[in-house]
């Protein structure tokens, strides 16, 4: 017996896959188990983590519902998934933040945004927030570079520390029976299996959604979602090399590198969180966490929001919306950053922590 | 290529170039090649959707016959291994013609199925012994079917679900039309120009089992669907079809006997009588259990169980062997002592007792090796155990109980190389075709070997998908 009534039946479900093994070639849920005789809790958010809701071993699976041996891996591992984000959130008084996300994600966020707004409107005088400012140092004009460096840092820094911890407990958690450090070929190779979403592709026929067919653009809304992410990051750490570096301040010209890559970046972040909402509101329900529903949309709203007052604020920049929009801007980012350790952001770094253990495991295998 | 006249499944007057009825490997193959012969195709399915596919569902590889090994395949595996393999499992009970037809075809079909978007694997965990022989379906039989359905709906199949076929109009061996039931369309009359009876053999009829094996038949379970019911099979035969194979044979394996009475699939098999010993409910030892090595001794013990008193058995074995054979769905049960374990299993402890300790006092020294028949045998108790005989002494000890599992029925419809039927004068039928184990039979009248059902659906049933098109565009 497990701790949770949801890693009972991941072991059940583990115990019936571990006598059939038809799935082994679909994606590293199977293969991995097929390591392990019993699981333990650890065992359990491992190969929960491992898995990419693919779907496929549920529309493959001769036991799913309605058989009465009633095998639906992707919903019970999606909901252990949600689970072990809160059993290894750090720090534990806050992991209780899981339990109702999207509700705790948007008043965060309102808050932010609020706080941003009204600083600005106490700390500087009107003329300036609604004002248009043009020329570099035009955004410091509302809030001193200093002061939003050191803001942003430290929530950064923050949901660093709260992530490093969290992955620490975890990553003791899964580390039997190899145990220790990871070694670089398998991060290496856990990078490129999560940077090409490698098993969120049903085996290879493509994923499932909504129905029995794999029709799922699930991946490429993923890819741009994560790549522009990761742009938009590129983007801002670019700016504040410009900035401490070169000497040069923000804004910067439509063609300088910064506003380039901020620009495909928020693209991706506004096309991709909304092709992932379409393609979770039309998910079978068979195979939806419910409960997580507020998680998941939380964070995708997050991003798109990210990337659709960025790229408000790119447009109207010289324009006297510029004031409020930074405001904007600048408190969805502050939300985004300290809620990362306690949303659905910590299913990538979990996920690629799991890829890495996968990786090492499979050496393991090979060389042994 | 296809025709461009649409034909409708729900009225009186709907009328097929082809009928497939059945809803597996074979009638999907069928109908997938009839339609791409340029036939309209109809495929009646009586399951519900879940359960379609019959034992397809539960499959998971194919025997194909290749001269070279494969990016799947380890080795080459030439039409005349599989020939000398098939003339061993079926003790000669074969007809060489059409065996070798269906062999010598098989090796296209590992390129057919895939282009009907069959995915292929390297063979399973735990199955390496197959590794040259057979190719095994990416995701299982489920998704191959998944493959073949899609397939099949895209080309323009017709399929229904939950369609009950209850009678054959046949005159004069050609057959004319068939009537079906579906829950809300009511019961209809389908008239199609050719036939495919696709529909697998009678293995979940227990009644019709218990003709040949009295009440014991009600303790056996079935590990395919409850709709095998071979009400087609008997149609046929009864309306003037030549029968082929024993009709009392089915394939029988020892399955957990906690598993449910259908559909259990592969995953309530038991694999681990070499490590161990097999009591009946008298805790009474009754056959050799080292008689020999995978896959023959998994397929003897499923009759073996069956001529037991309640049709019940239990294999026993100690704690060293538990990490020796693939994790199970049920946990064995254990006991501390021999007696305790007794109790549980509701065997007579004393009884049991006897039997293990008897046994451990035959047992020979010798070197374990449970991939070669090895030397180690007991002496002078009887039955003996010829190979991989060790004492049972480590508790706790374990026992899985084990019940006869129903795997598929051997009599069929005699049919030729085009898969056409024969009527019993022995005269071809005009228009019916068969593929798949409503016919497996002809070449496999008895025994099995891993993946030659799927290998028979797949080949004759694209045989006679294209013969039936072919008859219908005459």
């Amino acid at each position: 017996m497990h701790g949770t009534k949801i890693l009972d039946e991941a072991d059940r479900l583990m115990t019936v896959c571990n006598s059939c093994r038809y799935c082994e070639g679909l994606c590293a849920v199977f293969p991995a188990m097929e390591m392990r005789r019993a699981f333990s809790d650890g065992d359990l958010n491992y190969l929960a983590n491992l898995c990419h809701s693919c779907g496929a071993c549920y529309v493959d699976c001769q036991f799913s519902p309605p058989h009465e041996f009633n095998v639906n891996v992707p919903k019970t591992l999606a909901v252990a998934r949600a689970e072990s984000y809160a059993a290894y959130a750090w720090p534990q008084a806050l992991s209780g933040t899981f339990a109702r996300n999207g509700l705790v994600i948007s008043i965060i966020a309102a808050l932010s945004m609020a706080a941003f707004i009204f600083g600005f409107a106490a700390l500087v005088d009107h003329s300036v927030l609604f004002g248009a400012h043009t020329g570099p140092g035009a955004f410091y004009k509302l809030m001193p570079h200093n002061a939003m460096a050191a803001w942003f840092s430290a929530a950064f820094l923050y949901a660093i520390l709260a992530l490093v911890m969290s992955v620490r407990a975890f990553w003791r958690d899964i580390g039997a029976p190899i145990g220790g450090r990871a070694d670089g070929g398998s991060i290496f190779q856990a990078i490129r299996d999560a940077g090409e979403l490698r098993y969120l592709h049903g085996g290879g026929v493509g994923c499932y959604n909504e129905d029995d067919k794999p029709t799922d653009r699930r991946k490429l809304f993923h890819h741009l979602t994560f790549y522009g992410f990761l742009l938009c990051f590129a983007a801002t750490s670019v700016a504040t090399l410009y900035h401490y570096l070169g000497g040069r301040e923000a804004p910067y010209p439509w063609w300088d590198l910064p506003v380039v890559l901020g620009t495909l970046g928020g693209i991706g972040l506004i096309v991709g969180p909304i092709g992932l909402f379409v393609a979770k509101s039309h998910r079978a329900p068979e195979l939806l966490d419910e409960q997580r529903y507020g998680m998941d949309v939380g964070f995708i709203a997050m991003l798109f929001l990210t990337g659709l007052t960025g790229m408000l604020l790119l447009l109207l920049r010289e324009t006297a919306a510029m004031g409020p929009l930074l405001a904007l801007h600048l408190g969805v980012v502050f939300a985004l950053f300290i809620t990362m350790p306690y949303g659905k952001f910590v299913h990538g770094i979990y996920r690629f922590t799991a890829l890495v253990r996968y990786a090492q495991e499979r050496r393991s295998e090979a060389g042994a | 290529m296809f025709p461009t006249s649409s034909y409708r499944a729900d009225g009186m007057s709907s009328k097929y170039d082809v009928l497939v009825i059945g809803g597996g490997n074979a009638a999907l193959c069928a109908a997938i090649s009839a339609r791409r012969g340029g036939a309209s195709v109809l495929v009646l399915e009586g399951a519900p959707k879940f359960y379609r596919g019959g034992n397809t569902r539960h499959t998971r590889n194919m025997r194909c016959a290749h001269d070279a090994a494969t990016e799947i395949l380890t080795g080459p595996y030439t039409e005349d291994e599989f020939w000398e393999d098939l003339l061993r499992v079926t003790g000669g009970q074969t007809d060489e013609v059409l065996a070798r037809h269906m062999i010598r075809e098989s090796k296209d079909i590992l390129n057919w199925i895939v282009e009907q978007g069959v995915r292929w694997q390297p063979s399973l965990g735990g199955t390496l012994s197959l590794g040259r022989t057979n190719s095994f379906f990416l995701g299982g039989g489920r998704a191959m079917l998944n493959a073949l359905y899609l397939t099949a709906e895209r080309l323009g199949v017709d399929v229904e679900y939950d369609a009950e076929v209850t009678d054959l109009v046949i005159e004069d061996g050609m057959f004319l039309a068939a009537r079906v039931k579906r829950p809300i369309k009511g019961e209809t009359a389908i008239r199609a120009t050719s036939l495919v009876a696709a529909a697998g053999g009678f293995e979940a009829n227990i009644e019709w089992l218990k003709q040949y094996w009295g009440e014991a038949a009600d303790n056996f379970l079935i590990r395919g669907t409850p709709y095998n019911r071979g009400s087609i099979l008997k149609m046929l035969l009864d309306k003037g079809v030549q029968e082929v194979g024993d009709p009392t044979q089915c394939h029988a394996v020892a399955i957990d006997a906690r598993a449910p009475k259908f559909d259990g699939g592969i995953i309530t098999r038991h694999d681990s009588v070499v490590f161990g010993i097999v009591v009946n409910k008298h805790a009474q030892r009754f056959y050799d259990e080292g008689e020999d090595i995978w896959p023959k001794r998994y397929a003897i013990w499923g009759r073996l169980v069956a001529a037991q008193p309640d049709q019940i058995a239990y294999i026993i074995f100690d704690s060293t062997v538990v990490t020796s054979f693939m994790p199970t769905l049920f946990p064995p049960i254990a006991g501390q002592t021999v007696a305790e374990l007794a109790g549980k299993l509701e065997l007579d402890p004393a009884a049991l007792e006897k039997t293990i300790t008897e046994f451990n006092a035959a047992v020979r020294p010798g070197t374990f090796d449970h991939t070669i028949l090895d030397d180690c045998r007991t002496e002078g108790i009887t039955p003996q155990k010829t190979h991989w005989a060790r004492r049972i002494e480590t508790p706790p000890y374990l026992a899985y109980p084990v019940r006869p599992g129903i795997t598929f029925t051997y009599l069929g419809t005699r049919v030729n190389k085009e898969a056409r039927m024969l009527m019993a004068d022995g005269k071809p039928s005009g228009n019916m075709f068969a593929a798949g184990e409503i016919m497996a039979g002809n070449v496999l009248g008895k025994g099995y070997a891993a993946g030659m059902g799927m290998t028979i659906g797949s080949v004759f049933g694209r045989i006679a998908g294209r013969e039936a098109a072919k008859h219908a565009r005459n």
